[in-house]
């Protein structure tokens, strides 16, 4: 139930391009055409795959405070946590890499369809801002940290495929000159985000008591904005909760 | 010497990162919501691209192009924890509204793009009038997207209130003015951003594209 909860919100709810706008530049740059979309979108699918997990063990068993203590007591007091970006980084580039080398030699097929893509990952900010959102929202477990790195790639290959079709469809209408391009483009995706957002009430619907922690969380990090509703049903929900405990 | 300050004057206008070259989306977007962190993040991105320039333009012989990428993204990396770590002791309230975003510094493109396209092939100096001019154009869009988000959205500019009190039904709410809760909502950082981009390409015909 976890896993499908995560998977869902991932896609739908915390969709990295509408909530939080990462990976935006290939996203513009690259959404032209549906067939190179799909290219890219596959390719940031693959690569989050690998990465998200990957660092998932670096910042368990390397990065966090105290995470080194399996190499003996004198070592638990150590937090490199400070290392958490380079670290990151260096991981990705390595692995976008390696995985170029790997395709390249065992499917030649895949890699000239994702193959131009690859090196443009190493710099997109969707892959390393997976890796930094699941150290910042506390991802319990390598299933899950795996399910959090695909589900949040399909995210953003939905969001590239939508907007690359709209794009083509746009093509023959009579749009103002001066927003042809970029500007109609940024305000379709505005409007695509708004859409997104009323999935924001698809895993509370039924059992709203039930999550409402983690619920919470989430908007804290993504909208430092939340309006006065949403403040006092959270500060009630602190209360109840610290009643029960 | 003209050609000199074109490198900063450039970026502010014609040839901006965001709304022209298309890079550094992604933070532009997602802090602007108060103009505080607006500015705060302008000056973070300013300081990595103007030391990152210099650094990157004075390795550009010894940098073999194989793995230019990777030794860029170690040195704006080490740049950004520098900023992170000032920004967690100095105005740790901020950094956590910040949250993800100043990592996310690392894969800005602008820093990246302006790397490949200008730092590797020029002098230290020219390299960081360079940063400094792609880091206060894409500045100025963030504070003027961050100002009119913060205005619209909450009725006051870095906190304080400019527009009355919408409790007690002052200044202008005494009119009925209520404030535009939508403002402060992600989506309406994409729509604020192409509305720049139109009035900047109504007001430079150059600009429009095909």
């Amino acid at each position: 139930m976890e896993h499908v909860e995560l998977f869902f919100k991932s896609i739908f709810i915390d969709n990295m391009v509408f909530a939080t706008f990462l990976g935006m530049c290939s996203y513009l740059a690259v959404s032209k055409k549906v067939s190179t979309a799909v290219g890219l979108g596959a390719a940031v699918i693959f690569v989050l795959a690998i990465t998200v997990p990957l660092n998932w063990l670096l910042d368990q068993y390397i990065l966090q405070p105290g995470a080194l203590s399996w190499l003996g007591e004198e070592y638990a007091s150590y937090d490199l946590s400070f290392l958490s970006f380079i670290m990151f980084i260096a991981t990705i580039a390595t692995m976008v890499q390696l995985v170029e080398i790997v395709v390249e030699k065992f499917s030649p097929a895949l890699y000239n369809s994702l193959g131009i893509f690859l090196p443009l990952i190493a710099v997109n900010c969707a892959i390393l801002g997976g890796s930094l959102f699941m150290q910042s929202r506390e991802i319990a477990t390598l299933g899950l940290a795996l399910n959090y790195g695909i589900a949040s790639g399909i995210g953003w290959f939905l969001a590239i495929l939508a907007i690359a079709a709209i794009r083509e469809k746009i093509r023959y209408s009579s749009v103002p000159p001066a927003l042809r391009g970029l500007g109609i483009t940024f305000i379709i995706t505005g409007l695509m985000a708004i859409g997104f957002m009323s999935f924001g009430g698809m895993l509370t619907g039924g059992d709203e008591s039930a999550k409402p922690e983690e619920k919470a969380a989430t908007i804290e990090v993504i909208e430092e904005d939340i309006n006065e509703e949403e403040t006092t049903t959270k500060s009630d929900l602190e209360i109840a909760q610290n009643t029960n405990k | 010497m003209a050609k000199d300050s074109r490198l900063i004057l450039d970026p502010l206008t014609d040839n901006n990162p965001i709304t022209i070259q298309v890079l550094g989306i992604c933070s532009a977007l997602a802090i602007t919501a108060e103009l505080e962190a607006s500015i705060v993040m302008s000056i973070s991105v300013l300081f990595v691209m103007g030391v990152g320039n210099v650094v990157i333009s004075l390795m550009r012989n010894i940098i073999p192009s194989k793995i230019r990428i990777i030794a860029q993204l170690i040195v704006v990396a080490t740049l950004v924890i520098i900023v992170d770590l000032v920004l967690k002791a100095f105005a740790y309230e901020l950094s956590k509204t910040l949250s993800v975003f100043v990592g996310l510094i690392i894969t800005n493109c602008i820093i990246m793009g302006r790397f490949e396209a200008f730092a590797l092939g020029n002098g230290p100096w020219r390299s960081f009038l360079d940063g400094i001019g792609n880091a206060l154009g894409y500045g100025i869009i963030l504070v003027i997207v961050g100002f009119f988000r913060e205005l619209l959205g909450s009725g006051t500019l870095l906190g304080i209130p400019v527009l009355g009190d919408p409790i007690e039904k002052t200044g202008l709410y005494a009119t009925g003015y209520e404030n535009n809760g939508f403002m402060l909502l992600s989506p309406m950082a994409l729509i604020v951003v192409g509305i720049i981009i139109w009035v900047q390409r109504t007001r430079n015909k150059a600009l429009i594209e095909d």
